[in-house]
């Protein structure tokens, strides 16, 4: 019963109105201005996110507490057009080093004022490979729908 | 293999959106089908391969069948996770527009 099959990526496509320089920089270094505040592992309220640049750099968040939540490490790093992340948070929202799914973000130039981002999130069926995968029910029972109205809030505020 | 399964089911378009309709709580076949450009029938056998890819379960309620997602599958995570870069990109697009705006005079041309 041995076969082999695609997954589907999470894959989003969106416009911005600029150049892939500074598109690639907001998404950096302009991390903590847009990156939603209600998405944190920890338990503390998240007071700071943080993309540290270049390959190796560290993709994390800071608690209001001083705690430090790792959500992995950047893979790939090449200004204005190609950022690769490693998502390393399991089912159960904690790091693991041993999981890799990737984020890859591409910023292609439209013309001479436009930014194209390719975004896609792969690797999704390596979630199933932990034994925290089978654990993630609890865990997406008490935040799912709560988590989606923050976002919410967040997004249109 | 049904992690792999799962994925593999919502490859396609029209499930995707059947699976993504149930992610707001639990429907009938009818229910499902309403609005949707394909026929009931059609629907029907998506359901079935998402329930064989262990994405949703179903129980009788009545005469009908009702369809939700299963609480087990990865399904969740995926349907959580697509959820959450939406949200998160569009927070990325409006601060972009923001800091565009905001340095509009100084605008540099490439």
């Amino acid at each position: 019963m041995s076969q082999t099959i695609t997954p589907a990526a999470i894959r989003k496509t969106l416009t911005v109105r600029t150049t892939p320089e500074k598109a690639f920089d907001v998404f950096t270094a302009g991390f903590d201005r847009w990156w939603p505040k209600t998405h944190h592992i920890g338990e503390s309220p998240l007071k700071k996110a943080v993309i540290e640049p270049g390959v190796g750099g560290r993709w994390y968040g800071l608690g209001e507490d001083g705690s430090e939540g790792l959500w992995g490490d950047v893979l790939a790093w090449d200004p204005p057009a190609r950022l690769v992340l490693a998502w390393r948070i399991n089912g159960q929202w904690k790091y693991d080093p041993g999981l890799l799914t990737e984020v890859e973000v591409l910023f292609t130039a439209v013309g001479s004022s436009e930014t194209r981002i390719d975004f896609e999130h792969r690797n999704l069926e390596r979630f199933g490979d932990s034994d925290a995968a089978k654990q993630a029910r609890a865990a997406m029972d008490d935040g799912w729908g709560t988590i989606l109205e923050s976002f919410k809030s967040v997004a249109n505020g | 293999m049904t992690n792999a399964n799962a994925f593999a089911a919502l490859a396609d378009p029209t499930r995707r959106e059947v699976f993504e309709r149930l992610a707001s709580g639990p429907l009938a076949v009818g229910e499902l089908a309403h609005g949707l450009p394909v026929s009931r029938p059609a629907v029907s056998q998506h359901l079935k391969v998402l329930k064989e890819a262990g994405l949703v379960t179903d129980r009788p309620e009545g005469a009908r069948r009702v369809y939700q997602i299963d609480p087990h599958g990865l399904g969740q995570i995926r349907a959580w996770l697509d959820q959450f870069w939406d949200n998160a990109l569009s927070a990325f697009a409006a601060e972009v527009e923001r800091s565009v705006d905001e340095s509009d005079p100084e605008k540099e041309k490439p």
